[in-house]
């Protein structure tokens, strides 16, 4: 029988959400006397709060209460966060605003549009502060500092060596240097947050459905807020979630805010962010200035590299920040053999929203500066950019690769992957019509990126924030779990429960896929049921679906825990049908001889057994009813003592190459064309991987050229409205010929890699470098807006 | 003209999907919360509550409307089509709706009630569009997941269209 891996099929998820059918947060019904809520949120970017007078909002009908940071003083505690610095956040402001749309206040109400009209009548009172935007400004001794006690907002500095930079800078033909600003952008999932929270006086414990995303590891971080054990807070996720991107980690404030709510008001409280507050202050990755130089030698080679990276934050650190900082950390030299390399990283914070988890988290940042240098290197040097790219490259021959601050490049042929892509008359023909346009006056430009993709994050990987001796002190992190469960029912039925989360992966049908080919079944004799509860179901601090965790973890899982049930019904089968262990095979929906597949019982009537006849199953055997795999990799040791960090279990590449025309008229980027080498080594499913690699692609192309969340100098948000924030509809996604290498990964038994964030890295970084070769410029600030190639084709401000 | 008053909550009756309904709404209740909190419709999705995202879009006698920028008033005994009609009573997709599943024409899938109205009620008016017609309907409507490739797919089979795009002849190459 084929195997249904590695084929496309239709997915399992599509007739529910094609029909309406579908079961996301506001769709589940809610206990009777569930009360609504709204948040109030702070109109200035840095304000004391003078007074909140709720007394007019609390005496209309139906408004149960309003909530204020007083209150959520009282009731809980300031999440933790990675850093041990006195920057301590409420689910609410307390004393002070930091960001325009940071909540100040919860109304409570019997509707929706109750709440609304009585957050009318509370008055607050604020005393306006000087805020502080720009990064730069806001590392200044004469800034305004964001949180008193920590005296400073650059709240940390480390600095790394690994290999012998200075001498590699001191050999050098030359130095290429440049400065790149990564701005901020969300991926704007379609469903904006959703929380519903009860509590539960008589055991002190919550119970609250939110379309969380993961990681898990923000559990006890919720927890700890609320002053109650684990236990006692039983987080549950829907069925269906409207897209995440890693946006929906940051729904845990409100999970927080509204189990608050709930205790106060001892009634089920709902909260359904709308749009407005999602652009204003839902969550954003962080904004980054990163100073870059390289030690080169005149043909083009990397001998050394030196990094300062600036990320803002905004105005709280949350958890698990800095995690964009530190998540590329072990691979900061990407697709590239450079033993020396210097890393400076820095953690500011500014009068923003928060910056958190994004697709792509902490890669498009990191390889903008790459990437956009590797392409200064061949200007200054006057060689060609593919050149520079080919010259430096990871040898095929050096895999598995050690880089040099730690990641273990566990498998790939990059050389070929960019062999096999510009060739085919790829790269001529990009040539052909650049030559062409410029012969006729238009302003065309060749990009190029090369960009390792990292997948399954080491939960340790975060604590390189930590000096060594203060992560001795701290224990030891590392690792990261995955756990699948799959149970039998007493008809044979066979079903699937996984530690992710739903957001439109298909993962459903990938675990089918995995577990029916294990145990001879077709995809659709497997269910799958992946909303989540943490009372009953199998966790970890890993759980979640971000980081590209799903096919190198959770996949994994699945494939253990059904080969470990293949095995224990094979057992049984021998007995039944008489044969020995090593003759039963799997097959066609039967459990049967290998050597007479006449001679065979139906799936069902053996994997039933065990609930009908456990006492006669093979001797020893522990019934096969469940069974529960969790994969944790060796390979995601902890720091090292010196610093460096096997940041991610498995690295694919991804390659990307691009033509694109400067529309003369509206000074418009036209993407002429452009092609996307990916090695993801092997392929569970082919056309769900097809749509992680085309909706990343689209998102990259949204970053290079549309969307970013802009403020004024005194902190005004400026981008409120999907008609101030670019998101690109169709007509704005160019074509992309995919191509594939698959060099599977030695490392997991299936051999798969992660491929949904590749993309999102490579694109904008490739985009910018098209645009530099086209107008011969230097500093290429992302999006490309027409307003910005205009100032740098009449050479003024942007 | 029925007149109501701001704060008088009035009985609206309207047809939905065939079947004759009513409840109570204020004047500002909008159309899309009225289907999905009080007719029980949630099929229908709110995306953007400011008519840019197309994911609440939903038929108002035949023809598509962004349900969020529709009072429920306006739906008094008029009918009103949601993603709820479109598959069979035993749940076999409609050509539409098939041709989104063959594609992998939705991730999330929360945007993809609105688009399969807007379509239900464009391809009825015009059943045969050009890719460019398809492509200027479909601006109307915001994805974050799928890069809008899968979707162009469907709707082209959809229409009728027996060349599949570009965009879709390289999954071959997987």
């Amino acid at each position: 029988m084929l195997s249904p891996l590695g084929t496309s099929t239709v997915r399992k998820e599509d007739p529910a959400l094609l029909s309406g059918r579908g079961r996301y947060a506001d769709d589940l019904p809610v206990p009777a006397g569930t009360l609504h809520a709204h948040v109030i949120r702070s109109p200035h970017p840095h304000a004391a709060i003078v007074s909140i007078d709720a007394s007019a909002a609390v005496g209309k009908d139906g408004v149960w209460a309003v909530i204020s940071g007083e209150d959520v003083r009282k009731l809980s505690d300031p999440f933790l966060v990675a850093l041990k610095t006195p920057v301590h956040q409420w689910s609410l402001a307390v004393d002070r605003v930091r960001y325009v749309g940071e909540p100040v206040a919860l109304v409570v109400a019997e509707s929706r549009y109750l709440a609304e009209d009585a957050a009318e009548l509370v008055e607050i009172e604020y005393r306006p502060l000087e805020a502080v935007m720009d990064p730069l400004a806001a590392c200044r001794p004469t800034a305004p500092v964001l949180h008193a006690e920590a005296k400073t907002n650059e709240i940390s500095v480390r600095k790394f060596t690994y290999g012998d930079t200075k001498s590699a800078f001191a050999q050098a033909d030359a130095r290429v240097a440049l400065t790149v600003d990564f701005p901020r952008l969300s991926f704007t999932p379609m469903e904006c947050y959703v929380v519903i929270a009860q509590y539960s006086a008589a055991a002190d414990s919550y119970d609250v459905l939110a379309n969380f995303q993961g990681p898990f590891s923000t559990h006890p971080v919720m927890a700890r807020a609320l002053r109650v054990p684990g236990p006692k807070l039983r987080l549950r996720i829907p069925p269906d979630s409207g897209g995440s991107f890693g946006i929906k980690l940051s729904v845990f404030p409100y999970v927080v805010l509204t189990a608050i709510a709930a205790r106060v008001t001892g009634r089920p409280v709902k909260w359904v962010e709308d749009r407005a507050e999602h652009l204003l202050a839902a969550s954003s990755g962080p904004n980054r200035i990163t100073e870059i130089e390289a030690a080169v030698t005149k043909d083009g080679r990397i001998l050394g590299l030196r990094l300062d990276q600036l990320e803002d934050y905004g105005a709280f650190l949350r958890a698990p920040m800095p995690g964009p900082l530190y998540r590329m950390h072990g691979a900061v030299t990407g697709a590239y053999d450079i033993a020396h390399v210097d890393v400076t990283n820095r953690v500011v914070l500014t009068n923003k929203m928060p910056a958190s988890l994004i697709r792509g988290f902490g890669g498009p940042q990191l390889y903008m500066a790459l990437e956009r240098l590797v392409q200064r290197i061949a200007v200054e040097l006057g060689l060609d950019h593919i050149d520079v790219i080919k010259r430096n490259l990871v040898p095929a021959a050096k895999m598995p690769y050690r880089a040099a601050a730690g990641s273990l490049y566990d498998s790939g042929d990059y050389p070929r992957a960019v062999a096999s892509a510009t060739g085919d008359g790829r790269l001529d023909d990009l040539r052909r019509r650049r030559d062409a346009a410029r012969a006729a006056g238009r302003k065309y430009g060749i990009g190029f990126a090369a960009v390792v993709e990292p997948a399954m994050s080491n939960m340790g990987y975060l604590s390189t924030l930590l000096t060594a001796d203060a992560r001795d002190k701290a224990g030891p992190k590392n690792g990261a779990v995955s756990m699948v469960t799959i149970n039998i029912d007493p008809l044979g039925a066979v079903s699937v429960t996984a530690d992710v989360t739903v957001q439109g992966q298909g993962h459903a049908t990938v675990l089918a896929q995995i577990v029916a080919a294990q145990l001879g079944l077709k995809p659709d004799d497997v269910n799958v049921v992946l909303e989540m509860d943490t009372a009953k179901d199998q966790w970890s601090i890993a759980a979640g679906t971000y980081s590209c965790r799903f096919t190198p973890g959770t996949a994994v899982a699945a494939h253990l825990a059904a080969s470990r049930m293949a095995d224990k019904l094979k057992s049984i089968g021998a007995k039944q049908l008489n044969i020995l262990p090593d003759d039963v095979e799997l097959a066609h929906g039967k459990i049967r001889s290998r050597g007479n597949p006449d001679n065979a019982a139906p799936f069902g009537r053996i994997a039933g057994t065990s609930h009908w006849s456990p006492v006669m199953l093979p001797e020893g055997m522990a019934p096969a009813l469940t069974e529960t795999a969790l994969w944790s990799p060796p390979e995601l040791e902890p720091p090292s003592s010196d610093d460096r960090i096997n940041t991610s279990l498995t690295y694919g590449f991804v390659f990307d190459m691009c033509g694109v025309e400067i529309d003369p008229l509206t000074y418009q980027v036209r993407v002429d064309r452009y092609v996307s080498m990916h090695d993801a080594g092997r392929i569970l499913n082919p056309s769900i991987a097809d749509g992680q690699m085309r909706g990343a692609f689209a998102q990259g192309i949204a970053a290079a050229l549309f969307e970013e969340f802009k403020y004024d100098d005194e902190g005004a948000f400026l981008t409120g409205t999907f008609a101030d924030y670019l998101v690109p509809t169709v007509s704005e996604i160019p074509p992309v010929e995919m191509l594939h290498q698959e060099t599977p990964s030695p490392l997991t038994p299936l051999g798969a890699k992660g491929l949904a964030e590749g993309n999102c890295m490579s694109v904008p970084a490739c985009i910018a470098n098209a645009v530099a070769d086209a107008l011969g410029v230097r500093d290429v600030q992302v999006p490309v807006t027409p307003r910005r190639i205009h100032a740098l084709i009449e050479g003024v401000g942007p | 003209m029925h007149r109501v008053n701001k704060d008088q909550r009035t009985r609206i009756r309207l047809t939905l999907n065939g079947r004759a309904l009513s409840a109570e709404a204020e004047p500002r209740t909008l159309l899309s919360d009225f289907l999905r909190h009080s007719l029980g419709a949630t099929g229908t999705h709110v995306g953007c509550e400011h008519g840019v995202c197309g994911c609440c879009t939903v038929l108002l006698d035949g023809v598509a409307v962004r349900s969020c920028l529709t009072l429920a008033v306006q739906a008094e005994g008029r009918e009103v089509r949601t993603v709820e009609s479109l598959a069979a009573a035993d749940g076999a997709l409609n050509p539409l709706q098939q041709a989104f599943q063959n594609h992998h024409a939705l991730q999330c899938g929360f945007c993809t009630p609105g688009i399969l109205m807007s379509f239900t009620d464009y391809l009825k008016r015009n059943p045969q569009p050009s890719e460019a017609e398809i492509i200027e309907v479909l601006s109307g409507h915001l994805c974050r997941c799928t890069g809008y490739s899968g979707i162009m797919s469907a709707l082209l089979e959809a229409a009728g269209h027996s060349r599949i795009s570009e965009t879709d002849s390289s999954k071959d190459n997987i």
